[in-house]
């Protein structure tokens, strides 16, 4: 790929999808608000009182504030994968939204990018919202726990990345079903979501590491707790790794998809 | 001073070839297992009016979404305004306006948004982009439908804001596939109209179409397409004049006698089995003759049209 294909104009999708946006946010910002009360409520009412205080990187916490941080990363990832498959696909199958603005001085790869980055950005705007209701439960250590704001675009960028993949090769929009029970479903269920995945037996704990979401959990426990039970370190090179490799690939079937 | 005029129109080609604002050479493009375009090769002059005509699958679209560095050709140099599109395709886009051949509005934006936010991928600054917006709208008639979401819209009036939408970078080079397709006769004459103006005010236009009406009245210069290959090239006129002759007569219920008739006499017709049409040369009148002996049941006595030359030459079978 020739790097002048790339440049600042991306801003202007990105803004593009902003402005669509800003016609539903109220609706969009209900689900971040309302999504951890709820979780919040469940769990302290109902599931504290069977499990009890949970082991985590050398603490002993409640269930709920053990959680609070993962349904945060949970956040991330679904706000991002669902706006770069379902969303996105619709603005290129069904809007042509791409194909306009191909006829534009913008290229096909700026366009890639600022769909990830937009996915990343809204990621990111949700994960503020539910920081601030958790926050005001005392779930959340402060100010390092400001930091799962830039955490959640981080990872929205990865999420977004693997979402604008499945884009570039699925045949049609209901197809989604399988990335997202193959994929997203099982990363929910062992990323460390809802036990610690020390807790998991050793054969499973491999499958685990590959999980991205596991890795995002775990740093965003590490900002919002200060704990973290795998090297910080590792979790965010991967992290890195991941969303290079999928946005190389995205770019590679995107334009594949839409150049003919 | 009508000979004046004609002359005029007429050396308009020549004064286009000079300077060419699009130069197409030896253009192919295959897909896997067939070639859209077979070797095209032409010139659109500064301020010309150019149509590619063409059955359904002939090309056209195919060749206008290489003109606009949408797709990639296979083989084939293709020049904008003397740069290679396959290296400057961002300055040449930043100077030509596209309507697609579908809607690719934005159904989630307001008409006026529409606008705003495509000239945002020009790099056009908002002040500007507003004064654009407000000109354009009331150049296609469309102010009193600013706030208006696209899904509200009638079918004529999305055509005339993609066509505004098109217009948002003052292109001078505009590039038209199939604008009034599926729009009313009203809806049609009103495109035609703005279009008018858009061409008198100097800009290059290419454009496809499946009305020949649409082509005769505003091309200056055409090309047919058939199976990916330019059959032929000129001015409407002259292609009519060719191809189908100035005068056609078409006759229903044709018998043996006037298939031999036209046989003895070399006439140039199609023979559609319940009616026969005409082609008369020039210089060999033989309306007389027809009216006289062959007229029995029903003759129709017109202008050739580019209809005519069309169907002559991609033939009448259904492509799809």
């Amino acid at each position: 790929m020739e790097l002048r294909v790339l440049s600042w104009r991306f801003w202007k999708v990105w803004r593009r999808n902003l402005v669509t946006f800003q016609k539903i946010w109220k609706v969009s910002f209900i689900t971040p608000l309302i999504e951890p009360l709820l979780f919040v409520a469940a769990f302290s009412l109902g599931f504290a009182g069977i499990v009890g205080p949970i082991r985590y990187g050398g603490a002993e916490l409640t269930y709920t504030a053990f959680i609070a941080p993962a349904l945060i990363a949970t956040a991330v990832m679904n706000n991002a994968f669902f706006e770069t498959t379902y969303a996105s696909f619709v603005r290129m199958y069904y809007q042509k939204t791409f194909d306009g603005m191909l006829a534009t001085p913008l290229s096909i790869e700026e366009i890639i990018i600022a769909e990830i980055v937009w996915s990343a950005s809204k990621a990111a705007a949700a994960a503020g919202i539910m920081l601030a209701v958790l926050a005001v439960f005392g779930y959340i250590q402060l100010p390092s726990g400001l930091l799962a704001i830039p955490l959640a675009f981080f990872g929205g960028i990865a999420f977004g990345a693997v979402g604008l993949f499945f884009t570039g090769i699925i045949p049609t929009i209901e197809m989604f079903n399988l990335p997202i029970f193959l994929f997203v479903t099982p990363m929910f269920l062992f990323s460390g979501v809802f036990f610690p995945v020390s807790n998991l037996p050793l054969w499973a704990k491999p499958l685990a590491l590959a999980f991205p979401l596991y890795h995002l959990v775990e740093l965003a426990r590490l900002v919002c707790l200060g704990r973290h039970e795998t090297v910080p370190l590792l979790s965010g090179v991967y992290l890195a790794v991941f969303a290079f490799i999928f946005t190389a690939l995205a770019l590679v079937f995107m334009r594949r998809r839409l150049i003919k | 001073m009508t000979s004046s005029t004609v002359q005029s129109n007429e050396r308009k080609p020549d004064v286009a070839r000079m300077q060419p604002i699009i130069e197409v050479q030896h253009l192919y493009k295959k897909f896997q297992d067939t070639t859209a375009v077979d070797g095209v090769s032409f010139n659109v002059g500064r301020g010309e009016f150019f149509g590619l005509l063409g059955p359904n699958g002939a090309g056209k679209t195919t060749t206008i979404r290489m003109l606009y560095g949408f797709s990639p050709p296979t083989r084939g140099i293709i020049r904008v305004f003397g740069m290679d599109i396959s290296r400057d395709w961002r300055k040449i886009k930043a100077r030509i306006g596209v309507c697609q051949q579908d809607n690719t509005l934005d159904p989630d934006l307001t008409v006026e948004q529409n606008l705003f936010v495509f000239a945002g991928y020009f790099s056009i600054p908002p002040k500007e982009a507003a004064d654009r917006t407000g000109e354009l709208l009331e150049f296609f008639a469309l102010s009193n439908r600013r706030d208006a979401k696209v899904a509200d819209l009638s079918g004529g009036m999305i055509r005339r804001l993609i066509l505004a939408r098109s217009l948002v970078n003052r292109p001078d080079l505009l590039i038209l596939d199939e604008p009034t397709t599926g729009l009313d006769p009203q809806s049609r004459h009103q495109v035609w109209d703005r279009l008018e103006k858009l061409k008198a005010s100097g800009l290059s236009v290419v454009l496809t179409t499946h009305y020949m009406e649409e082509a005769s009245r505003l091309c200056d210069r055409l090309v047919i397409f058939d199976g990916g290959k330019i059959l032929v090239e000129g001015s409407p006129q002259d292609l009519i004049a060719k191809h189908a002759g100035r005068h056609v007569i078409e006759i229903g219920g044709p018998d043996q006698s006037l298939r031999d008739y036209l046989k003895a006499r070399q006439v140039p017709h199609d023979d559609l089995g319940q009616r026969i049409i005409l082609y008369t040369p020039d210089g060999q009148d033989i309306s007389a003759g027809i009216r006289e002996n062959f007229c029995h049941e029903k003759c129709t006595f017109r202008n050739g049209t580019l209809e005519d030359v069309f169907l002559r030459l991609t033939g009448r079978e259904l492509r799809e």
